[in-house]
């Protein structure tokens, strides 16, 4: 990565145009050309340096369900848990985190209400309380990361 | 913000991009002949969802961890329920939260309602940063812990429409 790879990065998280040539209308906010513009971000896109580029979509507006829950797995239950868990196509990601609520997941699902049937099947496999943390207000997030 | 409903074009739309925009000069007119629409059709449906909210951002999603960010912590505060929505605003605008939100507690044992999301590359960077915090929500503070993540059980992508 070089200085123009950290341009990139750190200006245009956001604010990529909706036009008819959008990577040289940026380009030329960078001082690079279209073509210098697609190869890096190709290159970038390759290395792992970003997970993805293009349009960000938020999630609950599209009228899915999503949220986030915990649960307080016993040590030597850990990995069945883990297992079981993992099993619901609606849970989305799964982090192991250092604290008695150990296990956290996010689930998605494409009705809202499947939220909380996902929630008592995972409490039935699990014999375990699921604490619900859905988001009550999310907080605008000003600036982004710099590289 | 407009609150707007998705029809089956935007659906469409939603699904050839949320994995990415194509790396051709015409990346719009790329997805426009790819679902049989015209240019100017993706790009006023994207415009609109840009508009409405439905679309957050366009641009680079970063890999925090593949850019050296290695520490990630979730950390979660108990502040009064009258002051979270204008403490998460200010929270919100420090340039290592990636996330910032209000969520339920579950007394006894989970008083947190504000939760930040805070990237470093070192631990040490992530105390600063967690320290930070504690100094902007000062009295309001009632108690916080940072939870780091040990290990990932699963990840997949969110896949919307």
């Amino acid at each position: 990565m070089d200085i123009i790879d950290r341009k990139i990065i750190n200006n245009l998280q956001g604010g990529f145009p909706i036009s008819e040539r959008p990577y040289a209308d940026a380009a030329k906010q960078l001082g690079i050309t279209e073509n210098d513009l697609i190869e890096r971000i190709t290159q970038l896109l390759e290395q792992g340096m970003l997970s993805r580029f293009g349009p960000m979509y938020h999630a609950e507006r599209l009228g899915g369900g999503l949220t986030l829950a915990a649960l307080c797995v016993p040590e030597a239950d850990f990995e069945e848990v883990a297992a079981q868990v993992n099993a619901f196509p609606e849970v989305a990601h799964n982090y192991a985190r250092d604290h008695e609520l150990n296990m956290w997941f996010v689930l998605a699902t494409e009705q809202p209400e499947r939220i909380d049937e996902v929630i008592s099947e995972i409490e039935t496999k699990t014999g375990l309380s699921v604490y619900n943390m859905p988001k009550q207000a999310e907080y605008y997030i000003g600036l982004q990361l710099k590289v | 913000m407009t609150e707007l409903t998705i029809d089956v074009d935007d659906r469409r739309i939603i699904q050839a991009t949320q994995a990415g925009l194509p790396l051709t000069p015409m990346p719009y007119h790329t997805i426009a002949e790819q679902l049989g629409l015209s240019a100017d059709e993706v790009m006023g449906r994207l415009q609109r969802m840009l508009e409405s909210g439905i679309i957050r951002r366009i641009g680079a999603v970063p890999n925090h961890y593949a850019l050296g960010f290695k520490m990630n912590g979730m950390t979660v505060w108990d502040v009064p329920d009258e002051h979270v929505d204008e403490l998460g605003q200010r929270v919100g605008q420090l340039d290592f939260v990636s996330h910032c939100y209000c969520r339920p507690r579950h007394l006894p044992q989970w008083p947190y309602n504000l939760f930040a999301m805070v990237h470093g590359r070192t631990q040490s960077q992530v105390e600063e940063q967690i320290q930070q915090i504690a100094e902007l929500l000062g009295d309001f503070n009632r108690g916080h812990r940072t939870l780091y993540s040990t290990r990932i059980l699963k990840k997949t992508g969110l896949r919307i429409g």
